[in-house]
Parts: C-alpha cells; sequence; structure tokens
C-alpha cells in the first residue's frame, strides 16, 4: 500500500509530519480557546444577571 | 439585508455558529481524501522523483498564507473606515492561523529544497519576501498583545497590516518580476503549458479547498471567541463600575 518514495522518504514523510502537526496544533488550540472563552463568559454573565 | 448586518456580533454568532461544524467536515473531507490521492495514487514526477508529493502541503499553503494576510488587509480597511468590530477582531483571528500556514510553506520549502536545490534556504526573492511575511504576522499579533486598549490596538495592527501587504503580494508576485533566485513560478497558471500536470491537479485543487475551508472554519471559530473575550472584558468593567459606585 505504501509507495515507494526511493530515495526522498524521508523528505516527503518528515513534510507530511510537520504540516499535520502544526494543522493539528492549530485546530486544537482554536477549539480549547473557543471552549475556554465559551465558559469564562457564561460564568460572567451569570454573574451579572445575579 | 445588508452585509453590514453581519457587523452586529450578536447577528455574525448567530449566522456563522451553524455554518462552522459543516466547514470543518468539509475541509477534514477534502483534506483527507485531497491528500490520500495525492500521496498514495499519484506517480512520482519525472524530474522531482516522489519529492512531487510535497505539492499538495506546500502549494495549498502558501496560498492561504498570503491570503490569509489579504484577508485582514480587507478586514483592517473595513474597520479603519467603518469602524465594525467585527472586523478587527476578525482580522486578529486570522492571523494565528495565517502563521500556521506560513510555517508550514517555510517548513515543507525547505524540506522540499534541499534535496531539489541543494540547500535549504536561500536569499530568493519568494523566499525572502515569504520570511518578512512571517515576521509581520509575528508582529502583527505582538502588537495586539502589546496595547491594552482594544481600539487603538485595532488601529495600529490595521496600519501594520496595510504595510505588511507589500510583502504579502510581493511573495505572490516575486517570481514573475524578478528573474532570478531558485523558486520556480506560479504552479497554477490559466497557461496549460505552465500548469501542473492534470495528474497533479485535480488532487491539489481538492486540497486548495481543503486548506481554504479549514481556513474559514478556523477564522470563524476564533472570531467567535474573540467577541467573547470582547464582552467578558465588557462586563467585567461594568461590574467594576459598579463596585466602584457602590
Amino acid at each position: 500500500m505504501m509507495p515507494d518514495l526511493g530515495d526522498y522518504a524521508g523528505a516527503v514523510l518528515s513534510a507530511y509530519a510537520v504540516s499535520i502537526v502544526l494543522l493539528a496544533a492549530i485546530v486544537v488550540l482554536s477549539v480549547v480557546q473557543a471552549r475556554s472563552v465559551r465558559r469564562r463568559l457564561d460564568d460572567v454573565e451569570d454573574r451579572d444577571n445575579g | 439585508m445588508s452585509i453590514w448586518d453581519y457587523a452586529n456580533p450578536k447577528k455574525f454568532i448567530a449566522t456563522t455558529t451553524p455554518l462552522v461544524p459543516w466547514f470543518f467536515g468539509l475541509a477534514g473531507v477534502s483534506l483527507v481524501v485531497g491528500l490520500i490521492w495525492g500521496f498514495f495514487f499519484t506517480p512520482d514526477d519525472f524530474r522531482q522523483g516522489s519529492t512531487v508529493k510535497i505539492i499538495y502541503l506546500h502549494v495549498p499553503s502558501a496560498l492561504m498564507a498570503i491570503n490569509a494576510w489579504l484577508m485582514m488587509l480587507v478586514a483592517s480597511l473595513i474597520w479603519l473606515i467603518r469602524r465594525h468590530h467585527v472586523s478587527a477582531l476578525a482580522a486578529k483571528a486570522a492571523a494565528p492561523v495565517g502563521i500556521a500556514m506560513t510555517l508550514i510553506a517555510l517548513f515543507t520549502g525547505a524540506i522540499w529544497g534541499e534535496p531539489m536545490w541543494g540547500t535549504w534556504w536561500a536569499w530568493d526573492p519568494r523566499l525572502t519576501s515569504f520570511l518578512i511575511l512571517f515576521l509581520f504576522y509575528l508582529g502583527y499579533v505582538a502588537l495586539w498583545q502589546a496595547i491594552s486598549d482594544p481600539d487603538t490596538a485595532a488601529d495600529l495592527t490595521s496600519i501594520l497590516c496595510m504595510v505588511g501587504s507589500v510583502f504579502a503580494l510581493l511573495s505572490r508576485y516575486a517570481v514573475n518580476f524578478w528573474n532570478q533566485g531558485l523558486h520556480q513560478g506560479a504552479s497554477l497558471s490559466l497557461d496549460k503549458e505552465e500548469n501542473v500536470a492534470d495528474v497533479f491537479y485535480q488532487p491539489l485543487l481538492l486540497c486548495i479547498a481543503g486548506f481554504v475551508l479549514l481556513f474559514l472554519a478556523l477564522v470563524l471559530l476564533r472570531t467567535r471567541t474573540e467577541i467573547g473575550r470582547r464582552r467578558i472584558r465588557a462586563l467585567e468593567m461594568r461590574a467594576r463600575r459598579q463596585e466602584v459606585r457602590a
């Protein structure tokens, strides 16, 4: 299944690895920040209303 | 119904919230299919061998790194002209995504350049302007962090964004008017002679669609987060003022 990448296997695989890690990092960071701000906003709005 | 209605944060959140999961889902499908197609089911290039498979990451990320900055420029101009807070926050939200795209383009370019050019890096016009664009991204984020008043930060970062746009455009067009350096011309062209071969073109288009959709999903999500932060700040300031009065 794995294609024969020849002499360039290291270059191709490391390009994919770096890219996937960076894409995953920005997605995870954005989702975590969104959830944390949402929770904080709920708390502050509860305090403001109560 | 006007586009400026979306400058209202509540309207913006109500409209974009249902779209975000769709954009994430479509981005995931496009990227998985495009990358699997490109990696497993396309042949090696007759000159570049298997390194051509890096094109599915390098070209879309470089494209998005430049276009993210141009999107920030449009949003910044809207802020400067019409003073819509959502547009300033959208520009702020896009910057970290642009940084990730620029880093991917720089890393994959260096990894691709080493076996093809014999060097990881050269002070080539396109590479240099791209590195400067990356530094502008860092400066833009740092400037937002450094200024406590949000409107002043939005004003100054908008001006920085306008200056940085020179390098965003240079990194796109440098190869066209500077006939020197190692980097080849555009991979995508309406001229069939210059465009990449069809066998690489179709999965590449799918990967580009995936990167565009991922960018949209992240910017909408992050803009919502920034609007939330702004609301928290406003509510906490109001509570503090009430405490002082009491």
